[in-house]
């Protein structure tokens, strides 16, 4: 019951194998793109959910309630910054595979070796 | 009277990152440029400023917004940030003085000032990774200045430069993502991101397996953008097919910056803490260090493009640095980190040679330098020069590295025989790469078609002999980076009794 308990764990290493899967296998460089952004969302959730407390509320003082159960913000502003390089990443990503469709003629890993090997 | 001095490592980072909108604003050809220069030499002087302090016994630490460390962000510069701080703004400063005539070449006017502010924007990501005590400042500086570089790389006009920066990319992203999970996990079982504070708090649970799966990411992460043998295939096309400035600003820093991470990461977090982490290290880097001084300088050797070959020949440098690191102790220590600067002189001086070069040939082969040196004397020899500094001949300053490196292997007994063995056959090789191209240049039959019809412009070459003179000056009195290295490796080991 322990493992069903820390599912979130396993939601975090399953999206990072299917993103790194896609990566490594992919020869399409858009497929590979997709397969980066997986695996950087895996990690945002990594972070997000260790930041979860049960029962716990946005961290926002108000008059009258004291003792209350906040989650942690902390790791969500932190993930706010790393989404942040992920879209820049992503961008550039597509922006790198534009150009080379427009040199190439072609986002295939192995079109573009053979054309480069003549 | 307020001590301004207090606010340098701030500044160090402040002053490019700023520059950098206002070279895009610069439209005007050359001013862009001269924006970026300033910036770069304003940003070295910083880190003179700063080394200077620190050799004085100072000790930098920069509470930002006066918010203090662990709850606010914190810099701080000692010797090691020091000595990598001095690396970085002076091979950007070499690199864009020199640049100027190739950069239009390479680059289309008005995106030159695009280019600028990418570049400027790298130096500040660069200059930040030393700068900053905390892990995820660390991440977004490392995430700046690898966005950049990537543009940086693929901004010139040979196509085969966007597959290589795809490449290097998808690896380098992989890498930095790598590195964030380990320090979520750090986070999840400490609760700080502060590198001086995980120290302290790492302690109770580093038993723990979390802890144990960070330090593994981390290490396996910042490796990959340092490009450690085996995960370095995306260095060689990245630096061969980059504008030939890049290369130099690139290959003198870039990976350097990773490896001063990894170091620091390992031995001031995970060291001190973590029981036998510190044999693992050895173990785990030392086969890998070996193996790529070996295999890369054999690369090397049969290598015709020349920018590849002295690609590949960084790849074993990295293992160099690796090697000293592995052997944790003292003198291996300051052998690395005096290696950091030793190789930093010494590469940035070749490719500034080899982009003296491409001023007058074109294509960078080996069949097509033939004779060079006739044309281009000055040039091929600022070549030999450096050249002389990789292989480690007496009197430059890879000879400093190597006496430091051989010494400390020395040490340790009988793997230390074996190591040393290793050490002398790769210099050899490196020797015989370098005597390849020198032979080439001043032995070979002159090409009618493809000879330089003469010698590179002053300024390139002005630059290129200052880099070249740097590496007899530290080469024959090594005081400056030997003390730095030395003190820093004193404080890395300082868990050690």
């Amino acid at each position: 019951m322990e493992l069903l308990g820390l599912y979130h764990y396993w939601v975090f290493a399953i999206l990072l194998m299917i993103g790194f899967y896609a990566v490594i296998a992919k020869s399409n460089l858009i497929k590979k793109l997709i397969g980066l952004s997986i695996f950087q969302s895996a990690v945002f959730l990594l972070y997000i959910t260790m930041g979860k407390v049960d029962g716990g509320t946005a961290p926002i003082i108000q008059a009258g309630v004291e003792n209350a159960v906040f989650s942690n913000p902390l790791p969500q502003v932190l993930i706010l910054t790393a989404i942040v390089v992920g879209i820049s990443t992503t961008a550039l990503g597509l922006g790198i595979v534009v150009r080379i469709k427009e040199e190439y003629g072609s986002i295939e890993e192995s079109d573009i070796q053979e054309i480069d090997r003549r | 009277m307020i001590d301004w001095s207090v606010h340098l490592p701030a500044l160090q980072v402040i002053v490019p990152m700023l520059s950098a909108p206002l070279a895009l604003l610069l439209r005007p050809r050359g001013l862009a440029w001269a924006a970026a220069v300033a910036a770069s030499l304003f940003s070295f002087a910083i880190a003179i400023m700063l080394t200077i302090g620190v050799l004085a016994g100072r000790n930098f630490n920069y509470q930002m917004g006066n918010w203090p460390a662990p709850y606010g962000i914190e810099l701080g510069v000692d010797a090691f940030s020091a000595l990598v701080l001095l690396v970085i703004t002076g091979a950007s400063s070499l690199a864009l003085l020199a640049g100027r005539r190739s950069l239009d070449s390479d680059i289309e006017e008005e995106r030159q000032p695009l280019f600028y502010a990418a570049w400027l924007l790298a130096l500040a990501g660069l200059v930040g990774i030393p700068v900053a005590a905390d892990a995820f400042n660390i991440f977004v500086f490392m995430e700046i200045s690898s966005l950049a570089s990537y543009v940086l790389i693929a901004g010139g006009r040979d196509r085969r430069a966007l597959p290589a920066v795809f490449k290097y990319l998808m690896m380098g992203t992989i890498g930095a993502t790598f590195y964030l999970i380990g320090i979520g996990l750090i986070y999840l079982m400490t609760g700080t991101l502060n590198l001086a504070d995980m120290e302290l708090r790492i302690h109770e649970v580093a038993d723990q397996k979390p802890i144990l799966v960070a330090a593994g990411f981390i290490t396996i992460g910042l490796a990959l953008k340092a490009a450690v043998f085996p995960l370095h295939v995306w260095l060689p096309n990245a630096y061969t097919y980059a504008p030939n400035v890049v290369t130099v600003f690139l290959a003198a820093c870039a990976t350097k910056v990773s490896l001063y991470l990894l170091l620091r990461f390992d031995f001031f977090v995970f060291q001190p803490n973590l029981v036998g982490h510190d044999v693992q290290f050895s173990y785990f880097l030392m086969p890998l260090a070996v193996l790529a001084i070996l295999i890369a300088s054999c690369v090397a050797l049969f290598e015709k493009n020349l920018k590849r070959l002295f690609a590949y020949s960084s790849v074993a440098q990295i293992g160099y640095i690796l090697l000293g690191a592995s052997l944790v102790s003292v003198a291996g220590l300051t052998a690395s980190v005096v290696h950091i600067f030793n190789h930093a002189l010494a590469k940035g001086a070749l490719f500034l040679a080899i982009a003296c070069l491409a001023t007058r040939v074109s294509g960078l082969r080996l069949e097509n330098i033939s004779g060079a040196a006739q044309r281009m004397p000055w040039t091929m020899g600022a070549f030999a020069l450096a050249g002389f500094s990789l292989v480690g001949i007496p009197g430059t300053t890879g000879f400093i590295s190597k006496w430091y490196l051989i010494s400390a292997a020395f040490a340790e007994g009988s793997i230390g025989v074996a190591l040393i063995v290793a050490i002398v056959i790769s210099s050899l090789i490196a020797l015989a790469y370098v005597w390849r191209v020198l032979e080439a240049a001043y032995f070979g039959d002159i090409n009618v078609n493809t000879a330089p019809a003469g010698e590179a412009p002053a300024g390139i070459l002005t630059v290129t002999w200052i880099a070249a003179l740097a590496n007899l000056y530290f080469g024959l009195a090594p005081s400056l980076p030997v003390t730095l290295a030395s003190s820093a490796a004193e404080s890395l080991l300082r868990h050690v009794p």
